[in-house]
């Protein structure tokens, strides 16, 4: 009992153990990456629309078709990132504590917000990545080589792009098991779900498009310091996609602060939540 | 004939007590539907600035127009397609009736002397009912807040116009059937296929993108507009929309509406004969 588990190899069971079965289902696997696929396709082409009535979203704020192509593919990073390791296990959490089986889960010599957050992977997510990734390169490369003011990338940028992608899935993640703790004490909570995908909603466009005006800044503001899904793509992919100027260093910062409070924020709601947890079986 | 009345009275009091239950969680999520909205009025406020500024520093943001829409009447479609869409979504009914079918619940409307499809309609006017008269507070309050945004429409907008008014009325609550006949045929399909999710999947896709409500259709170019004139898909969004902000009028309004009632009736019949010959192969075990 007094040993301590190890975390990493636990994980790589469940990694190993969700692999297996989705490979069981061979064809549903490959329609679910067909369908993720199919969708990214579709937005792709609303965005195509839209670059062909303008040249950049914005005036002046520098995000140009490729450009924003960039943007989308982190996007597409984050986003399958947390559909592959959160999105099922979430789901399954409030299920858990409306059917009373959090319980086992209570009793396993493990951390429970580990269990809770990692056990089921969906591979079919990490389509996404793939396509990310071919639509990246695929933009960088007209980026770097157009003929005039051609992007110039640091070293140093490129290196920091995985971390502060990384930043946004965990900030996303801390939004995530923070709605779904509070199932805990809401009994079922569908709306909340919702609320998850309207919020991170506001993630996916430039923040410079909510400067206009008093609502504008206050939702930048809102969504920037209060619950920071801003920064969750912004930070990153404005570093790959143009240079930085002096203004983006403190945003560039704040990205990691917001990614520490924002994990400790949830561990501490999850907490608390835990502590009010009554089960429910029968 | 009056017993039957009573009885299909029954059914829909029955249905909006059941749905009057849950009404917080139902004026939540209404407010909460128009924040999707709030980030496209702010991608297109953003690239109305990016072309006004292209086209000249003197010119503001109602001077420019993408395919024909200003900013103002951007917004405005945007919030007139949430209209459409209280009226045209079906939430869970193909898939409802696939299961229905697939676990067997279907057999209770074979042996009781009710219409699966009336029944099911019933419920969805319930539903409808019971949504508006709590969604009616959050959407007054987003449309007030909003009415700037409807000032300068065209003379045949319906804010003008009494029979563009009629019309848009008529498109909503044909787009209400016609959204309601359509799901249902998709979840019929399940009398052969059983599991519909797949289908239901490309019909979502595909009306996401092609009914209007991620942007107005007529933006489209040239190989896709046609490809919206034949496909149903428009008048569960688009549709009322561009009849409410002046878009189309005269013959090609009352074409319009012609086309969309042609679509509804043929998903009546349609669903009507898939119900029939679903049923003649049906069969089910057990208890």
């Amino acid at each position: 009992m007094s040993e301590r588990p190890r975390y990493a190899k636990v994980f790589l069971t469940f990694a190993r153990n969700s692999l297996v079965r989705d490979m069981t289902f061979r064809a549903n696997f490959l329609i679910e990456s067909v369908a993720s696929l199919a969708w990214m396709m579709a937005n792709l082409g609303f965005y195509l629309l839209i670059f062909g009535y303008t040249d950049s979203i914005g005036a002046n704020t520098g995000w140009g078709q490729y450009e924003f192509f960039v943007f989308l593919s982190t996007t597409m990073f984050i986003n399958s990132l947390v559909q592959a390791f959160f999105m099922p296990n979430a789901e399954e959490f409030s299920e858990m504590i409306r059917t009373g089986g959090l319980d086992f889960a209570l009793l396993k010599p493990i951390d429970t917000q580990f269990l809770i957050s990692l056990q089921r992977i969906n591979w079919a997510s990490l389509t996404n990545f793939l396509a990310g990734a071919v639509l990246l390169a695929f933009s960088l490369w007209q980026l770097t080589t157009r003929a005039e003011n051609p992007l110039q990338l640091k070293p140093i940028l490129v290196l920091l792009y995985p971390l502060y992608v990384g930043c946004g899935v965990l900030i996303l993640y801390s939004l995530m098991i923070t709605l779904a703790a509070t199932s805990i004490w809401l009994g079922r909570n569908q709306t909340l779900y919702d609320f998850w995908f309207y919020i991170t909603n506001f993630s996916r466009y430039p923040m410079e498009i909510y400067s206009g005006g008093p609502l504008g800044l206050s939702l930048q503001f809102f969504f920037t310091f209060i619950v920071p899904v801003l920064v969750v793509v912004n930070v990153p992919a404005r570093m790959l996609a143009m240079p930085l100027h002096r203004a983006d260093y403190a945003l560039t910062a704040f990205a990691l602060l917001a990614t520490v409070l924002a994990l400790l924020a949830s561990r501490w709601v999850f907490r608390r939540a835990l502590l009010s947890y009554r089960s429910a079986s029968s | 004939m009056q017993a039957r009345v009573i009885t299909w009275w029954t059914i829909l009091r029955i249905c909006l007590e059941e749905r009057l239950v849950y009404r917080g969680d139902f004026a939540l999520g209404t407010l909460m539907r128009f924040l999707p909205i709030v980030t496209q009025i702010f991608l297109w406020y953003a690239i109305f600035q990016a072309v006004s500024a292209a086209a000249g520093h003197e010119r503001s943001l109602y001077d420019v127009q993408l395919a024909g829409y200003h900013y103002g009447e951007f917004v405005a479609y945007y919030l007139m397609t949430m209209i459409s869409r209280a009226f045209s979504s079906m939430p869970g009914l193909a898939s409802g009736i696939a299961r229905q079918i697939r676990e067997g619940e279907v057999k209770k409307f074979l042996v009781q002397p009710v219409d699966m499809l009336g029944f099911l309609l019933l419920g969805r006017v319930a539903h409808k009912l019971a949504y508006y008269s709590v969604a009616i507070g959050p959407f007054a309050l987003i449309f007030f807040l909003c009415r700037g945004y409807f000032y300068g429409l065209p003379l045949e907008a319906a804010t003008h116009s009494a029979t563009t008014f009629a019309a848009f009325v008529a498109s909503l609550l044909m787009g209400f059937l016609l959204g309601y006949f359509l799901e249902a045929s998709i979840g019929l399909i399940g009398f052969w296929w059983l599991e519909v999710s797949s289908l239901l999947f490309v019909y979502m896709l595909l009306s996401f993108f092609l009914s209007g409500h991620m942007f107005p259709l007529d933006m489209l170019p040239e190989p896709w507009l046609t490809l919206i004139d034949l496909l149903p898909l428009k008048y569960l969004a688009y549709f009322p929309a561009a009849v409410f902000l002046g878009k189309v009028s005269g013959w090609e309004l009352a074409l319009g509406l012609g086309v969309e009632l042609a679509w509804v009736l043929f998903f009546v019949f349609f669903s009507r004969l898939m119900y029939r010959q679903g049923v003649n192969r049906y069969s089910g075990f057990g208890g």
